[in-house]
């Protein structure tokens, strides 16, 4: 599903170069959970941004579902971000002043979908995270559990290939997150692939495959022995 | 794009700041409104002026003599030009056929008008039949002066509308007669002016009555005449001109006038005066419109500031929107929308204020220099057409930033 080679990247700080990943191979298949872990700096969220289309490589390949990306312009950008990707932020970033089904609704209308089809799918999804009765609420009448779950469903409503998801549970107490995760893990057993980038341990843990980065190289690679989340609640 | 949803958003990012849409819009209304305003103040002193040369036939010529100032042909200067009978006589024989209507003027200074208990103190001029004609004098009743009356020395009087009110009352003054100097004239017609009450207190008696009964001689004060129209203003203008000069130079070497001596003998066109009223109005029109833009553009320049401040305060959120796969395009479109709509509408209701305004107070203003102020239906519609392109200058540079903001600087904008 994902298939990366080689991919460099560096800033410009100032007049020197930070060169922030230095050569990452990598893989991921279809269905798989990974997290990538690592410690501030380390440059999982600028991998993040490259996988994500938000960002572009200097050096490397990248391929996702079989398509080279590389050189595209802002406008085959979107429209890849739209199709392929599905993203869940630290911070949710759900417009404030659009109710939770609008919100899941927009990559929807990226898509040029009809407005009918387009409620119908994301009531679906909504419901599928368990936020039917708060459709008509704005993000701010939410928890913040809540709005996470709004994030995936708005993340999910494009039907994806891979979600990425950032920090996930950095801005939620332990039980939502492990709430949350419980909700991740059962949208992988339906095989979606998921991305997830953390630097908590018993996050990672709840994942099956455990990247470790560290100064822009990584270190580890490795199977985990998955931990259901719902065991914590 | 432009659906339903899109509309939406719209509405819905207007209804979340009130205030700040409010603001932007006052600006864009007031420019609208002043703009709109100016130009119908502009239009009214247009009709203004335009009334001002209804109240002559609006091709006239008049001569008029005074005082040498300039010493010629060993003639001291200081020295009185009389115009006489024969000069009317010969420049209506040298300029045969050039003329619509032609008449000599002789004013009488004590113009002391009774009517039986009623006086009062009026112009009086003597005068010959085509004098109606060159005053634009229209007959309320009764006739004016004729050929006949002139050549039988008749004591027959026109009086104005102003006369016949201030003497008359309601009473029909035709066949009255009311005593002028002492000497009883009969009253034979009532006319009406477009100069106004000014022009419609005068009262007009045959010329050759006047010079007869006042002692006057072959004496005139002042001769008029009309040339015959023409479609286009600037022949018309050129044919006044070369009657003027030809007038002038008539007059000036027959009373060994010098040619630099401009009082002596001064021959006016209105043509030439309406040409540079015209001329100003002109001047004017491009001075409102002047303003009126800068002010618009004032506007426009505030919604242009306010929507590069909504695109920063959006600048997340457009993060998130390119994320889920919104299109540069679709970012330009959100913005313009949004500063066509607010620009368009806001224009709109300062149009509406200004032409409220004008047609309110429009018809109540009424002086010398401004008359029925108004705005005609193509500068509504040219400003509602700048008001659009406006609108969308305004947002496209906003718009343009929002779209090319990198997705991932604008999510990390706070």
């Amino acid at each position: 599903m994902i298939e990366i080679k080689d991919l460099h990247k560096s800033y410009k700080v100032g007049k020197n170069s930070l060169h922030v990943l230095k050569g990452i191979n990598f893989s991921v298949k279809e269905g798989e959970l990974v997290s990538i872990m690592g410690s501030s700096g380390s440059g999982k969220s600028t991998l993040l941004n490259i996988l994500g289309i938000l960002d572009e490589a200097d050096q490397g390949t990248y391929h996702l579902d079989g398509v080279p990306i590389k050189n595209l312009n802002e406008k085959i950008a979107a429209n890849y971000r739209n199709k392929f990707l599905g993203f869940i932020f630290q911070s949710f970033n759900l417009i404030n002043y659009k109710s939770a089904i609008d919100n899941v609704a927009l990559p929807l209308i990226y898509q040029g979908m009809g407005r009918k089809d387009r409620m119908e799918r994301s009531m679906a999804y909504l419901e599928k995270v368990g936020l039917a009765d708060w459709a008509k609420h704005k993000p701010n009448e939410l928890s913040g559990g809540q709005k996470q779950r709004v994030a995936i469903a708005r993340a999910l409503a494009s039907d994806p290939k891979v979600l990425l998801a950032d920090e996930l549970t950095g801005a939620l107490d332990t039980k939502t997150s492990y709430e949350i995760m419980d909700l991740i893990q059962g949208i992988n057993d339906e095989g979606k692939t998921i991305l997830v980038v953390t630097h908590e341990e018993d996050i990672a843990h709840m994942t099956k495959r455990i990247v470790n980065l560290k100064d822009g190289i990584i270190i580890d690679d490795s199977m985990n022995e998955q931990v259901k989340a719902i065991q914590n609640v | 794009m432009f659906s339903i949803e899109r509309w939406q958003e719209v509405f819905d990012t207007i209804s979340k700041n009130k205030l700040r849409t409010f603001l932007t819009s006052i600006s864009v209304i007031f420019g609208i409104f002043i703009l709109v305003v100016l130009l119908g103040v502009g239009e009214g002193m247009k009709n203004g002026i335009e009334k001002q040369f209804q109240s002559d036939a609006e091709n006239k010529i008049s001569v008029y003599t005074g005082v040498t100032t300039v010493g010629y042909k060993g003639l001291n200067p200081g020295r009185y030009i009389q115009l006489k009978n024969e000069d009317f006589d010969y420049t209506m024989s040298a300029n045969a056929g050039n003329f619509e209507s032609a008449s000599s003027m002789y004013r009488i200074w004590s113009g002391l008008i009774t009517y039986g208990e009623e006086s009062g103190s009026y112009r009086v001029e003597g005068v010959m039949s085509d004098y109606q004609a060159l005053e634009s004098a229209s007959m309320v009743s009764g006739r004016f002066i004729n050929l006949t009356d002139q050549k039988q020395y008749e004591k027959y009087v026109v009086i104005g509308q102003k006369v016949a009110d201030d003497l008359f009352d309601e009473k029909d003054p035709i066949g009255e007669y009311i005593k002028l100097s002492k000497i009883n004239f009969k009253v034979i017609g009532v006319f009406s002016d477009p100069g106004g009450e000014r022009e419609e207190s005068r009262v007009y008696i045959p010329l050759s009555t006047s010079q007869k009964v006042f002692g006057a001689g072959n004496d005139i004060r002042s001769m008029a005449f009309t040339i015959p129209k023409r479609t286009n203003f600037d022949d018309a203008l050129r044919e006044s001109e070369m009657i003027v000069n030809d007038l002038t130079n008539q007059l000036k070497t027959k009373y060994k006038v010098s040619p630099e001596d401009t009082s002596a003998i001064s021959v006016n066109s209105s043509l030439e005066s309406a040409k540079q009223f015209y001329d100003l109005m002109d001047v004017i029109k491009v001075f409102f419109w002047g303003v009126g833009i800068a002010t618009l553009l004032a506007g426009i320049v505030g919604v242009s500031n306010i929507m590069l401040i909504i695109v920063k305060e959006r600048t997340k959120e457009i993060g998130i929107r390119k994320a889920l796969g919104a299109k540069p395009m679709s970012i330009v479109a959100m913005v313009l929308h949004e500063s066509i709509f607010v620009t368009a509408i806001s224009g709109f209701v300062g149009l509406i204020l200004a032409l409220v305004l004008l047609e309110n107070l429009g018809p109540l203003i009424d002086s010398e220099f401004i008359s029925n102020p108004e705005v005609s239906f193509n500068v509504a519609i040219t400003t509602l057409i700048i008001l659009i392109i406006a609108g969308a200058l305004a947002g496209f540079f906003p718009a343009y930033r929002g779209a090319i903001i990198k997705p991932i600087d604008a999510l990390r904008d706070e």
